[in-house]
């Protein structure tokens, strides 16, 4: 009994300590569960693969590697650049199912447009090919996303069968623009955008240098804060946690960046690339476990000391964050942001507070459809080639990855950030199941009792929260 | 006579063949309180939204100061300085207080982004007049009570110096307290030339708070008396009977 009590006082203040730390810093509870979670279904498949098959990941395995990381940020880009665009449609209290097959058709009619037309008219590899390509891309999704915004908001049909229509229709028109076939290849500069080849990647150096940029910027941005907070005289902040957000931010660009500029190039193309560009290449002792590649007398072999090549952020990568900080600054600090959060929670009171709640209905769908183009752009790209199957199932993935994140389908609620999570997390756990060789059933039915049970634990948690 | 801040004449409406509001003309004078009375479905909120700009009128005309007014949505009617405190109170539930009080009318910074410091201080200050108890600025609309709720649509309607006020049931959600600060602010905005139609269920308060009554009965204006040479129990018999009293106004 008495043990009891010891242990109850002592839990006191712990959890005081917590709570203080979270009011100060004014961290979003939510999120720091999301990355808990995240990192838990991180750690466990590092661990279950090191169990089946010893690698040289964080906890044994194959997932936590730099490679298996740098890949799934990679394949997570093009979902979570729609997933931002997808909250703010939802937060409106709409939804938009065509975006899988949307992105089939904007991607099919962009390699059209660069394989079947520019290319043989002006010549392979021109410049014009690419940039053509990728402004038709998002011009187009921008239209067809403002005509599913047009249709919800003046014709008044609700934007489930609107979007439902185009999730149907859009993937003929992309069959018919196609003619059934794979279209490709892309253009040499268009491929960059997929992240599949090396000058796609950042590199160490562009990397680091980035990275310590966005650290100032996450600086500067909370000493704004501050100063705006001074201005009026509101509660300001404690120091050290003021000083402890600043430190976590940095800690979390820098740890992303070390982690991937110590993702090696694949030995081939390493080799490639040397070979190619006639750099000479060091005389070494082959060891099978290394990255780098060296001269053992004739032959080009594996080895630890020798000429190698880290990849450091790839295209994709930046894109998606690069939407994700512009959807964020949308989303927080503009009007049109405020606008589409008011309209979700109250349509009635926007309207009555002058906002011109159709218009904003066409430009949230044109934004989604603006997205959806960039994400079209990357999936081509990457697979270096377009089809009618494509985008098949991402609206699901997409609405998921909102979902996951903590946004409301009864409107109002949701946030870009969580979005991106929430994408990461689909994606992490798929990917771990490929590396387990589970069958993709299987994959399926995880991710589906994922989202429901995701889903359950934010309503149990918003209750509480209330 | 000085001309009158608001006149609506012959104004009439219809949803689906039904006159909601049919060739009613009423007018407002500058600090000058007009209360509207009536049954459930009267169509005094009607009468009054088309005068906010939520619905459009199918017949008539509204003059603002003698002009003839072009008032096809709220944002028109906000430019002639009509502000609304709506029965349901119009409130976005998921965000705070300084972003309903500027909800369409956000200020921004230079940048063209928004200044959500300045309009927190502004709506401290609003705040501070209206209800010295409200704490809450950081939490969306919805976990607010019924008071704060109101306190917060009301401030929205004074924070941007309007000349014509409507209020729908101002007091409904209140308690006695919360009523008796209502009532001393409408004696106050009223002090400074606002003109203010009241609408209200109440017709001891519409007696003690408004200079004229206005009763209306399915769709169409009874009379307009003024409060002083009417009983209560005239007033009641316009409201149930449809009557109107040999003094009308």
């Amino acid at each position: 009994m008495s043990e009891e009590k010891v242990k109850a006082t002592d839990a006191k203040p712990e959890k005081s300590m917590l709570t203080r730390f979270l009011e100060a810093t004014e961290l979003d509870t939510r999120m720091l569960g999301m990355v808990g979670a995240l990192f838990a279904v991180w750690i466990a498949f590092d661990i279950y693969s090191g169990i089946l098959r010893p690698n040289d990941g964080l906890f044994g395995g194959a997932f936590l590697t730099p490679r298996n990381l740098w890949t799934l940020l990679v394949q997570t880009s093009s979902i979570a650049v729609m997933s931002t665009g997808m909250v703010l449609v939802i937060v409106m209290r709409h939804i938009d199912l065509s975006i899988g097959s949307m992105l089939s058709l904007v991607a099919v009619a962009g390699a059209v447009l660069q394989v079947y037309i520019l290319a043989p008219a002006i010549g392979v590899g021109h410049p014009i090919i690419w940039i053509t390509a990728i402004l038709a891309c998002v011009v187009l999704g921008t239209a067809v996303g403002a005509l599913n915004g047009y249709l919800t908001a003046y014709a008044q049909i609700p934007a489930f069968i609107v979007t439902l229509g185009g999730l149907i229709a859009f993937s003929g028109v992309a069959f018919l623009l196609a003619k059934g076939v794979t279209v490709a290849p892309m253009d040499k500069t268009f491929k960059l955008i997929g992240g599949g080849v090396p000058a796609s990647w950042l590199g160490p150096s562009w990397s680091w240098m980035l990275a310590i940029l966005v650290c100032g910027f996450i600086i500067l941005a909370i000493l704004n804060g501050r100063r705006q907070r001074k201005r009026f005289n509101f509660a300001l902040r404690p120091v050290w946690a003021e000083a402890t957000l600043m430190v976590i931010g940095s800690t979390v660009v820098l740890g992303a960046t070390a982690v991937l500029t110590s993702y090696a190039w694949p030995f081939g193309l390493i080799k490639k690339y040397a070979l190619d560009n006639n750099i000479p290449i060091p005389s070494g002792i082959e060891d099978r476990s290394g990255d780098a590649i060296c001269m053992a007398g004739e032959k080009i072999v594996r080895c630890t000391d020798g000429l190698i090549y880290y990849t450091g952020f790839a295209a994709p990568v930046l894109i998606a964050i690069a939407v994700g900080v512009v959807m964020t600054f949308i989303a927080t600090r503009t009007r049109f942001g405020r606008y589409i959060y008011a309209i979700g929670g109250n349509p009635e009171a926007a309207d009555l507070a002058g906002i011109d709640t159709k218009k904003m209905t066409v430009k949230v769908f044109a934004l989604m459809g603006f997205l959806v183009g960039i994400s079209a752009v990357i999936a081509s790209a990457r697979l270096d080639a377009a089809t009618n199957a494509l985008g098949q199932l991402n609206e699901l993935f997409v609405i998921a990855a909102a979902v996951i994140g903590g946004t409301s389908l009864a409107g109002g609620i949701g946030t870009i950030y969580g979005a991106l999570l929430g994408a990461l997390m689909m994606q992490s756990i798929q990917s771990g199941m490929s590396l387990l060789n589970l069958p993709a059933a299987f994959q399926n039915i995880v991710v589906g009792t994922v989202l429901v049970f995701a889903v359950f634990v934010d309503q149990l948690y918003r209750r509480r929260v209330k | 006579m000085s001309t009158p801040l608001v006149e609506m004449r012959n104004m009439s409406i219809s949803f689906g063949g039904i006159k909601a509001v049919d060739d009613v003309s009423i007018d407002l004078n500058p600090g000058e309180v007009v209360g509207l009375l009536g049954h459930n479905g009267a169509g005094k909120s009607t009468l009054i939204k088309i005068l906010s700009g939520a619905y459009k009128r199918d017949g008539g005309k509204i003059l603002i100061n003698g002009e003839e007014a072009q008032i096809s949505n709220p944002r028109d009617a906000k430019a002639y300085g009509i502000e609304t405190i709506y029965q349901t109170l119009a409130l976005a539930d998921n965000v705070d207080a300084a972003a309903n009080l500027y909800l369409g009318r956000e200020l921004r910074t230079p940048w063209g982004t928004l200044d959500d410091a300045a309009m927190e201080a502004e709506a401290r200050k609003v705040m501070g007049r209206l209800n010295p108890n409200f704490k809450r600025f950081k939490e969306p609309a919805k976990s607010l009570s019924g008071g704060q709720r109101q306190s917060v649509a009301i401030a929205r309607a004074v924070l941007f110096n309007a000349k014509i006020l409507i209020m729908d049931e101002p007091t409904a959600a209140l308690g006695p307290q919360e009523t008796k600060m209502v009532e001393e602010l409408i004696h106050e905005l009223k002090k400074q030339g606002m003109g203010i139609f009241l609408i209200d269920h109440d017709i001891h308060a519409v007696k003690t708070l408004c200079d004229r009554a206005a009763v209306m009965k399915n769709g169409r204006l009874v009379g307009v008396v003024d409060v002083d040479e009417a009983t209560e129990d005239e007033i009641l018999g316009m409201i149930i009977l449809g009557k109107n009293p040999e003094k009308a106004a």
